[in-house]
């Protein structure tokens, strides 16, 4: 670990991260509460173009129509929108002198899951966009990638550099009234990531986002959007590690994706937010609306994502597969443990001609973790030869937790397939007999059989990140059972 | 003396099930435990690995001089003493390769090594494969996950091999292997004794004891051993049945 922790301080010293992770960063802040003048402020801070102040404002104006949905099988505390600080930026910071300066628990997730920033990026030619407390901290190989036309930033710099792309495709595929959280996101958000891949360009490193959420009480509203033009091909990784909070914290990002004709993209997540403690104080609210679309003939585009963090999860990757031959996919493996909950699975829209779409889903509750499974496979009319596979499969350890599945299939034509699979099972104690008499501990022998269990969604994911999913699977139901 | 058990009753839902169970086993044996179904040789397996299930209602098991039945399923296991099972559970996602550097690793721990390098990893698992014959491809497959009878008692031996147990008690390793299977199975056991290890062969047949030659043979019969002899006892037992045995002490 020693290593490790120098080459963090390496990170940090050596210039490349100018705001550092620390814990008294001097924060630009709004004040508290949600009103137009907040957004014009947040718009104003961020310099933005009178196009984006508008999309903020028509946001924000059909937001306030709206109502918190209730379909969620989610218990949610109220939220009150106005006890919320909806900016705050980090001022430029002087350059850490020791390892002292360095937030001690950022440290031990690292070292816990055995990674840096730095080394992940020297190790595996990642790309690194650290995102922390809304404004992009640093982007790095931006000029590899720039040599090869690619595009990948904060959603800040593209609105400044490359309006005319951000206008084209922002709200394209989650539109400013799709839903509640996405419809405030459009009015609030602060930064987020922007990656554009130009026609047959084929992104040769993994990109990686590390989102963080540092200052107490504020409200985190990422935005990506990713854009592949055709036969482009790009691998997108975010991750998330959170400190420690007493206090819940909403978070509600935006992800859109563009796939245009031959275009294939694929995006992992690893999300840890703060999950709460045993009794289920503090914690992440985690409403996010991912979605992309396969709009021309031959694409892909596929989700693969790890939930472990966050009290409350709130979260639909899906896919709208409208070129003939597009194909959908979904992985996922989402673990619920203590008091944890979560709402997950992925919407299908089959609309073109022969296309295809995979869910997998692995969901694992444990303690008094509750965990759903919500799915929509529609097939339309036109969607002639659609296919569909799914497969739902819940692990429950201990007998206090629990785990639904709500599949909802839509078939509007005659000559599509649609196939669904489910699976409700638990650790036996044969499983964990059959480990400890080999020596294993009971621990490692839960970890062992929840990794076997999550393989066919852990092996979709790139190979730096699948290690760093395996050792969050058995860090997140440490305890869980004994 | 390796395992001393004495007057050793233990009970499962409050069902006795071993009553009374003496035994001594010291280095370098081989003791072959007889009997016909039910009697209790699979309880006693169990007993001696730490399952929780059983409840141990009397009596003692002394192992390399401490008390057994104070340790954990794992520090036993870690301790030296293996379990080849009769019906090994599949561990679905699981592959053989990680499972056993899991193992491995853990005993190591704590007996305070590092890790085993990968290289020589790699290679004790090469050796032992020859050892027990199996295909290479079996160790990349999830743990029993859709192995054949034979392939999972042979997996059983391998991961023997790989553990390099103190005492190893194989419960009915023999029973459903064809003639050639059987004959792999035990050739492993027999590379594998030397003068510091043990062995308990528990079986329902003296079938397996052609090849692996016990020094003693007791019969279990109601929760007892009621009978202890040379391999010979074995031969007796095979040509007149377990009906005399019956008819002696019910």
């Amino acid at each position: 670990m020693e290593s490790d922790s120098n080459k963090i301080i390496d990170s940090f010293t050596s210039g490349e991260y100018k705001f550092g992770f620390i814990t008294d960063i001097e924060t630009d802040m709004a004040p508290k509460g949600l009103n137009e003048d907040i957004i014009r402020f947040i718009s104003a801070k961020k310099n933005e173009p009178e196009f984006m102040l508008e999309f903020r404002l028509k946001a924000y104006r059909h937001w306030l129509t709206m109502k918190m949905p209730e379909w969620a099988n989610l218990k949610i505390p109220p939220i009150d929108f106005q006890d919320i600080i909806y900016y705050a930026a980090p001022k430029k910071k002087k350059v850490l002198a020791s390892l002292d300066e360095v937030d001690p628990e950022l440290l031990d997730t690292f070292s816990k899951l055995g990674i840096s920033l730095d080394e992940q990026k020297k190790l595996s030619g990642v790309a690194v966009d650290a995102v922390m407390d809304s404004i992009s901290v640093k982007t790095t190989f931006t000029d590899t990638l720039s040599k090869l036309g690619i595009i990948f930033c904060s959603f800040s710099e593209a609105v400044q550099k490359h309006p005319d792309l951000v206008k084209q495709y922002m709200g394209s595929v989650v539109p400013y009234t799709d839903n509640f959280f996405a419809t405030l996101n459009s009015a609030v958000f602060t930064d987020g990531s922007f990656c554009f891949i130009p026609k047959g360009v084929r992104c040769p490193v993994e990109l990686s986002t590390y989102f963080r959420i540092n200052a107490a009480n504020t409200g985190q509203f990422e935005r990506t959007l990713i854009v592949a033009e055709e036969g482009a091909y790009v691998s997108y990784m975010e991750g998330c590690t959170a400190p420690q909070r007493d206090e819940n914290q909403l978070h509600a990002a935006i992800v859109e994706i563009v796939a245009l004709k031959d275009a294939s993209v694929k995006y992992s997540t690893v999300q840890n937010w703060y999950p709460g403690n045993k009794n289920g104080v503090g914690g992440i609210f985690n409403f996010v609306t991912k979605r992309g679309i396969c709009k021309g003939s031959n694409s892909k585009i596929s989700w693969t994502q790890v939930e472990t963090g966050s009290a409350i999860t709130w979260k639909y990757p899906s896919c709208i597969l409208l070129g003939d031959n597009s194909v959908g996919e979904f992985y996922s493996v989402a673990v619920t443990n203590n008091m944890q909950q979560a709402d997950t699975g992925t919407k299908m829209q089959h609309l073109g001609k022969n296309t295809k779409s995979t869910i997998i889903s692995k969901g694992i509750s444990a303690g008094h973790g509750n965990n759903s499974y919500r799915g929509l496979v529609r097939i339309a009319k036109n969607a002639v030869n659609a296919r569909n596979y799914s497969q739902c499969d819940s692990l429950l350890l201990g007998d206090k937790c629990g785990a639904h599945t709500f599949p909802y299939i839509q078939v509007e034509n005659t000559s599509s397939i649609v196939e669904h699979e489910a699976t409700t099972s638990k650790i036996s104690e044969d499983q964990l007999f059959y480990c400890q008499q080999r020596g294993i501990s009971m621990e490692s022998a839960i970890g062992l059989i929840v990794n076997g269990y999550a393989k066919e969604v852990l092996k979709q994911l790139p190979m730096e990140f699948a290690v760093e999913a395996q050792k969050l699977l058995s860090i997140s139901l440490e305890g869980s059972v004994g | 003396m390796l395992l001393s058990i004495k007057n050793l009753h233990a009970s499962i839902n409050g069902k006795e099930i071993l009553k009374g169970i003496n035994l001594e086993v010291n280095a370098g044996e081989v003791h072959a435990i007889m009997g016909p179904n039910g009697t209790g040789k699979s309880t006693l397996a169990s007993v001696i690995a730490g399952r929780e299930v059983f409840e141990v209602t009397e009596g003692e098991i002394t192992y390399k001089d401490k008390n057994l039945l104070k340790l954990s399923i794992e520090d036993r296991a870690r301790e030296g003493i293996f379990i080849g099972f009769q019906y090994p559970v599949e561990i679905p996602g699981v592959s053989i390769t990680n499972f056993m550097r899991t193992a491995v690793n853990e005993i190591r721990k704590y007996k305070g090594l590092d890790p085993v390098p990968a290289v020589e990893f790699l290679k004790m698992m090469e050796e032992n494969k020859r050892l027990v014959e199996i295909q290479s491809n079996l160790t990349n497959r999830s743990v029993n996950e859709g192995f054949s009878g034979g392939e999972k008692k042979k997996n059983e031996i391998f991961q023997m091999a790989m553990l390099e147990p103190v005492l190893a008690i194989l419960d009915e390793t023999d029973s459903g292997l064809d003639i050639d299977a059987l004959r792999i199975v035990a050739n492993g056991v027999n590379k594998l004794r030397t003068k510091e290890n043990a062995f308990v062969v528990i079986t329902h047949y003296q079938r397996l004891l052609d090849y692996i030659i016990p020094d003693f043979v007791h019969v279990l019969f109601e929760g007892r051993i009621v009978k202890s002899g040379s391999k010979e006892l074995a031969f007796e037992l095979e040509e007149k049945g377990y009906d005399w045995i019956k008819k002696e002490f019910e």
